[in-house]
């Protein structure tokens, strides 16, 4: 009998008009590093919200087991009680505070009616000393990287003595470097005593760092894998989570761009922020031909995005020099509107924030960038409005109830396809597509692969901004990696290797 | 049956300002014996509903984009003086004189959301700034002469006046508008007739519809409201202009809300401003837009006040702009932005106002009074928050 220190069973949970678990068990043992892996509304997250107690144990059907003790958690409050430390993809730090002050947040020490500083001081330095991290406590979390910040949240949950650490796809919005480093901090809690369930969807990730990997579908537990005595690897989870295997990640392309025609060049651009009162932006020069897929590497941070905004109308207000083409003309975006009507579209990188209006139907969001498209001196035509997201919803196979749905309603994956269709409805030369498969799991990435395949072939150019390697080179005609707010370099898609990028792209 | 309490529990917070509302009336009427339900006291709750719904309806849009406009009481009360000084000492015609004061109402709007929409500036404090300003504005053009008085029956009858009986007779039905009866069967035939489309559009687009015979049941239920209603204002004078006005500039807000480009932008811009900046809409521009459309509605409520007063006083406009966001809130619309129906603020107004009038008719304290309306707009907004945390 192995010592186990949590173990569900038969959790169901269920919202209205949908069961996201039906009967999900499993159990972690005292002491491993365990990786939740499944497609997205596979019921990972919830489950976890249900092990922290955001879902009042009220709430679902089925037992917690917590060292071998039935628990009941009202809320989250209840589980850092017990020892349990929850970490959500979302960034729950106040970024004006400072980093002692956040790690201390909700049980600051006493000292008479104030707070002992130098206590509180004293107290992070030595759990910040634990995650490896070595910065000022008194420095203001938001001059912190998005890496390090990640680590403050780890300190915090560490300083309420935590036993259970979730982790709640951690590395999304890192870079490599900061990935290693964070895995590498887990590996050190762990000899420490820390047991670990963390979520993941990058599964190169889940590999190095996993002893036992549950595998989730449709909110059911599909297995769960030893990974040294069953011999897990990439194919094996794939297939697990999809139930079906992927020979290929990435779908063939027949077409070739058309390198006589060149859509897009820039020329000596730079950007300067006044709210950061820096340049983000340094001498960029790169071109994009028709019906070509570009990618854009490099690390976070690195201005890839202050690129994309940075064309795309800058919406952020930056002093801007150089020089933009497009079509053939000199031209220069002063708001988004303008771009759009030149041919431009941008999917930003992170849907939910800038993405869609989520309080807002499938229906809503997919015209939202197109309304003269289905209006009359400004009257919407409903049944045009409804046809062209009914024909969408189609073709890109968009997985919903109706269009009436709201988007927060929608998986990431469904998400992503909506913002597509969006851009697709303006009818765009080049679409900046940042991030197109963040969050997103394998199957809705195969189809957004695809979808990027047939645009291009009907002769629009894609503009990929991307932190996956993998998808980088799998996808790019050709790839520019971006350092330091400038193209450190450019390589062929097809020759170009992870080693080669990863060199340009910390070559400073 | 079973099918009516799902429908009903599904849309909780739509019916429950309509339950609400009849509640109210329900009960107003049985502690005044019936009075409150005469002809004569619906017509006078209606008139006194007009300046606050008006405000209410562009307050529920600036809500949307996550904005506030603390000066538009005192605006329309300055707005109301200057009308009656372009009346009674420019000497004005009555219609240019309204067309004037409309748009300086609009222009106002704008100087709001100048430092809102270009600097950034909170719209509390930038409109805060408005509310002193006005406030100081409206005691400056009643100085001289205190209150002024408005000689022009043209222009108060905006007010007091009801509509003319194209049909009046002695014989036929004696002592009773059939104009307005008249209106009212038009406006259900209109209403039947827009929701048998509606239904059969949703039916083509396979979104969820009530069964046939629930369908049959609303549209019968509501036709009768509406039939009662016209049937209570034909008992007294009928439609006033006032009415007439806050229904024109209901049905006409609703469309724009619901049916237009700009209408979509706003929610858009309310649901999430930077998505909305990153397709093509320029959030700047449909602040001014909405601020300029709250100062020409202030104007409009200034007007219908004083017309109803038929004087300027140096007092006007106290409190309305917290009134009309009290009947925004009771509403439907949320601060999160985004969320707010037009048909809502003016059943909020409705809400509101029929507390004010009921409890007025029943002699009730006023102390009392202010600390039951407060309570009212506390559960609304509970209520809202509630069914809203429900439904997700």
């Amino acid at each position: 009998m192995s010592d186990n220190i949590l173990e569900m069973r038969h959790i169901v949970k269920t919202f209205p008009g949908v069961r996201a678990l039906s009967d999900v068990s499993f159990a972690v043992r005292r002491g491993e590093i365990h990786c939740l892996v499944g497609e997205n509304g596979a019921g990972k997250s919830t489950l976890m919200k249900v092990l922290s107690g955001v879902y009042p144990h009220n709430d679902f059907e089925g037992e917690i087991l917590l060292n071998g003790k039935n628990i009941e958690f009202n809320g989250i409050h209840d589980s850092e009680l017990a020892g349990i430390g929850t970490i959500y993809q979302e960034l729950a730090l106040v970024p004006e505070m400072t980093v002692y002050e956040n790690i201390m947040l909700g049980h600051e020490l006493r000292r008479g009616m104030g707070i002992d500083i130098q206590e509180m001081i004293q107290r992070a330095e030595d759990l910040l000393k634990r995650v490896r991290l070595s910065v000022n406590p008194s420095a203001k979390v938001k001059d912190l990287g998005i890496g390090k910040q990640q680590l403050v949240e780890i300190a915090k949950a560490l300083s309420r003595n935590v036993s259970l650490l979730i982790l709640d796809e951690p590395t999304a919005a890192l870079n490599e470097d900061d990935c290693d480093n964070l895995l590498d901090i887990l590996r050190i809690l762990k000899t420490q005593g820390v047991t670990s369930i963390m979520i993941s969807h990058k599964l190169k990730e889940v590999l190095s760092i996993a002893e036992t990997i549950t595998v989730l579908r449709d909110g059911q537990t599909i297995c769960t894998l030893d990974r040294e005595k069953d011999k897990v690897d990439e194919q094996m989870l794939i297939k697990h989570m999809v139930g079906r295997s992927i020979e290929n990640i990435y779908p063939p392309r027949a077409s070739k761009p058309d390198e006589s025609v060149v859509l897009l060049e820039v020329k000596n651009w730079s950007a300067y922020d006044p709210n950061l009162g820096r340049k983000v932006l340094n001498n960029v020069n790169f071109k994009v031909h028709k019906g070509e897929v570009v990618g854009l590497s490099g690390l976070v941070g690195s201005g890839r995005t202050e690129l994309a905004r940075s064309m795309f109308g800058n919406p952020d207000g930056y002093a801007i020099a150089g020089e933009l083409s497009f079509k053939g003309r000199k031209q220069r975006f002063a708001h988004p509107s303008s771009a759009i009507r030149a041919g431009l579209a941008y999917a930003t990188e992170d849907r939910k924030k800038n993405g869609l209006v989520l309080i807002k139907s499938i229906q809503e969001n997919i015209s939202l960038a197109n309304l003269q498209g289905v209006s009359k001196h400004g009257i919407i035509n409903e049944e045009l409005d409804k046809q062209t997201a009914l024909n969408f919803v189609n073709s890109l196979s968009i997985k919903t109830p109706g269009i009436n749905q709201l988007c927060m309603n929608l998986s990431g994956g469904n998400q992503q396809k909506v913002s597509v269709a969006k851009w697709l409805f303006v009818g765009p030369d080049l679409l900046i597509f940042d991030e197109p498969t963040r969050g997103i799991d394998v199957g809705a990435k195969y189809e957004i692969y695809t979808i990027i395949n047939d645009l291009v072939a009907k002769g629009m150019s894609i503009l990929m901004i991307s932190s996956e390697l993998p998808e980088i080179l799998g996808m790019s005609d050709r790839i520019y990696v971006v350092a330091n707010g400038t193209i450190a370099g450019e390589l062929d898609g097809k020759s170009a290797t992870q080693e080669a990028v990863m060199r340009l792209a910390t070559q400073y | 049956m079973n099918e009516l309490l799902t429908v009903l529990k599904k849309n909780i917070r739509e019916y429950g300002m309509y339950i609400a509302l009849a509640a109210i009336m329900a009960v107003f009427t049985i502690l005044s014996q019936g009075v409150f339900i005469s002809s004569r006291n619906i017509a006078n709750l209606l008139n006194q509903t007009g300046y606050i719904a008006v405000l209410a309806v562009g307050m529920t849009l600036v809500i949307v984009i996550r904005h506030i406009d603390l000066s538009v009481g005192f605006l329309s009360g300055f707005l109301g003086a200057v009308a009656a000084v372009a009346l009674t000492q420019w000497h004005l015609p009555v219609l240019l004189g309204i067309l004037v004061v409309l748009v300086l109402g609009a222009c106002a709007g704008l100087l709001t959301a100048l430092p809102v929409a270009g600097l950034g500036i909170p719209s509390f404090v930038a409109s805060l700034a408005g509310w002193l300003i006005y406030r100081g504005a409206l005691m400056l053009v009643t100085a001289a002469t205190g209150t002024i008085i408005i000689p022009q029956d043209s222009f108060n009858a905006l007010g007091n006046g009801y509509i003319p009986d194209l049909f009046a007779s002695q014989t036929f039905l004696p002592g009773i508008h059939k104009t307005t009866l008249l209106l009212g069967a038009i406006a259900i035939v209109m209403f039947i007739l827009g929701q048998l489309s509606d239904r059969k559009r949703k039916v083509q687009y396979k979104f969820e519809v009530l069964s046939g015979g629930l369908f049959a049941g609303k549209l019968v239920f509501l036709s009768v409201i509406l039939g009662l209603i016209s049937w209570i204002l034909a008992g007294y004078n009928g439609m006033s202009w006032t009415v007439v006005i806050m229904l024109a500039v209901v049905l006409i807000y609703d469309f724009i809300a619901r049916r237009t480009v700009l209408g979509r932008h706003i929610y858009a811009v309310g649901g999430n401003p930077e998505a909305a900046e990153l397709s093509g809409i320029s959030v700047k521009n449909i602040t001014f837009v909405v601020f300029a459309s709250m100062g020409f509605l202030s104007a409009l409520s200034g007007i219908l006040f004083t017309a109803r007063l038929k004087s300027a006083t140096p007092q006007a406009g106290t409190l309305f702009e917290l009134d009309a966001i009290a009947a925004a809130y009771i509403g439907g619309v949320s601060a999160a932005g985004g969320i707010g129906s037009i048909s809502g603020s003016l059943i909020g107004a409705l809400v509101y106002m029929s507390l004010m009038n009921g409890m007025n008719l029943l002699g009730t304290d006023i102390s009392l009074q202010y600390i039951i309306r407060g309570l009212v707009l506390l559960l609304a907004v509970v209520f809202d928050v509630v069914t809203r945390k429900r439904r997700s």
